[in-house]
């Protein structure tokens, strides 16, 4: 439609495909482990043990974020660790 | 129809003025919200997990890229109604209360249990209808369960859930042509005080295509008349505005016929 050398339709409203892309996206992961949600307590619960084998810390103290993406994903696991005062507490205990 | 749509608008509208805002995922095993707010990838556990006990709440919510007031919590893809229980909520909200200034409950269609528990804990209620016979039927019987199967209903000495319509998907051409009832018709019927009347638009498309909160998008009819509700929802004194239809551009439309 550029006879008149500019578009009539700007780009920036074919946003269908944005829509396509972020529904496969999503679609591929939830059809592709449809138990995933289920996975992530158990996953923390693991991690939380194995930790704990060898410090002492907060079920709260574990933050786990996810980005999903059409070529990999990323899952973010933050550990708060006490601070030094309370590890030395606990050495001392 | 648009309860997610005004849900991820309201939410969106009273973060962006200052207000800490959580939005809240009640449709159980058909989990839409994520998607309209584009938060989508980025669900790890959701509302049922926190309820089993299985996450603590601050692992499931999720924070708002655009807005830092901002929080979702989504809800399972997987599970049922049956996994929601009322002291679960409760509890959930509970804690959420301590921290936010508005918890927004997105609920599902209908009045059974999913609808029944995002509704039983309100201090407010949005009842989001279309100008349609069967919507505004529809949203008499949740009014209905609104005063008798709530938590404000049930405990005396309370006042009522405060409920507000909000009419979306108001068509004014259609409305001119006597094909859909107008903003008066369906107050005169509900009886309830009027929050926002949206345009029919194309914009809400556009923005649930990019995962974005109409109020957060591009500038847009349908985007102001919901921060004019929420101005309203907060206590302004805003006057009612009713926009015509977003109608596509004069070029387009000139290319529509010669096409
Ligand atoms: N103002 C509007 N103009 C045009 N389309 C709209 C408008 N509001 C909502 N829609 C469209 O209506 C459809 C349903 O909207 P939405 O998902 O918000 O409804 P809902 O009430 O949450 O539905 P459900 O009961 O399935 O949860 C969507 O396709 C949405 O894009
Ligand atoms: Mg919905």
């Amino acid at each position: 439609m550029s006879i008149f050398g500019f578009q009539f339709r700007p780009k920036k409203a074919a946003t269908a495909q944005t829509a396509k892309e972020r529904l496969q996206i999503l679609l591929a992961h939830e059809r592709a482990d449809t138990a995933a949600q289920d996975i992530m307590p158990l996953l923390q619960r693991d991690i939380l043990e194995v930790i704990r084998r060898h410090m002492r810390i907060d079920g709260d103290a574990v933050d786990i974020r996810m980005e999903r993406d059409d070529d990999r994903s990323s899952l973010e696991i933050n550990i708060e660790l006490p601070g030094a005062r309370a590890l030395s507490a606990q050495v001392r205990r | 129809m648009g309860k997610t749509t005004t849900s991820a608008a309201i939410s969106a509208g009273l973060a962006k003025r200052g207000l800490k805002t959580v939005v809240i995922d009640f449709d159980v095993g058909l989990r839409n919200l994520d998607l309209i707010m584009g938060c989508e990838r980025r669900v790890v556990f959701d509302f049922i997990n926190v309820i089993q006990g299985d996450a603590k709440l601050k692992q499931a919510l999720i924070r708002d890229k655009r807005l830092d007031n901002l929080w979702v919590l989504p809800t399972s893809q997987t599970r049922d109604k049956d996994a929601l229980s009322r002291e679960g909520v409760e509890k959930v909200l509970d804690e959420l209360k301590k921290e936010f200034d508005y918890i927004v409950c997105d609920s599902p269609a209908g009045i059974e249990k999913g609808a029944q528990l995002a509704m039983y804990f309100a201090d407010e209620a949005i009842v989001v209808t279309n100008p349609e016979v069967s919507s505004v039927r529809d949203s008499d019987r949740v009014l209905g369960l609104l005063n008798s199967r709530t938590r404000r209903a049930e405990q005396s000495g309370q006042e009522p859930v405060k409920a507000h319509a909000l009419l979306t998907r108001y068509d004014t051409g259609r409305v001119a042509r006597g094909e859909m009832m107008t903003v008066e018709d369906v107050l005169e019927i509900l009886a309830i005080p009027l929050l926002g009347v949206i345009p029919e638009s194309p914009a809400v498309l556009r923005a649930s295509n990019v995962g974005t909160p109409i109020v957060l998008d591009e500038p847009s009819k349908a985007g102001a008349a919901y921060e004019d509700a929420v101005a309203r929802l907060v206590g302004e004194q805003v006057e009612i505005r009713i926009e015509p239809n977003e109608r596509p551009g004069f070029f387009q439309r000139l290319f529509k016929r010669t096409a």
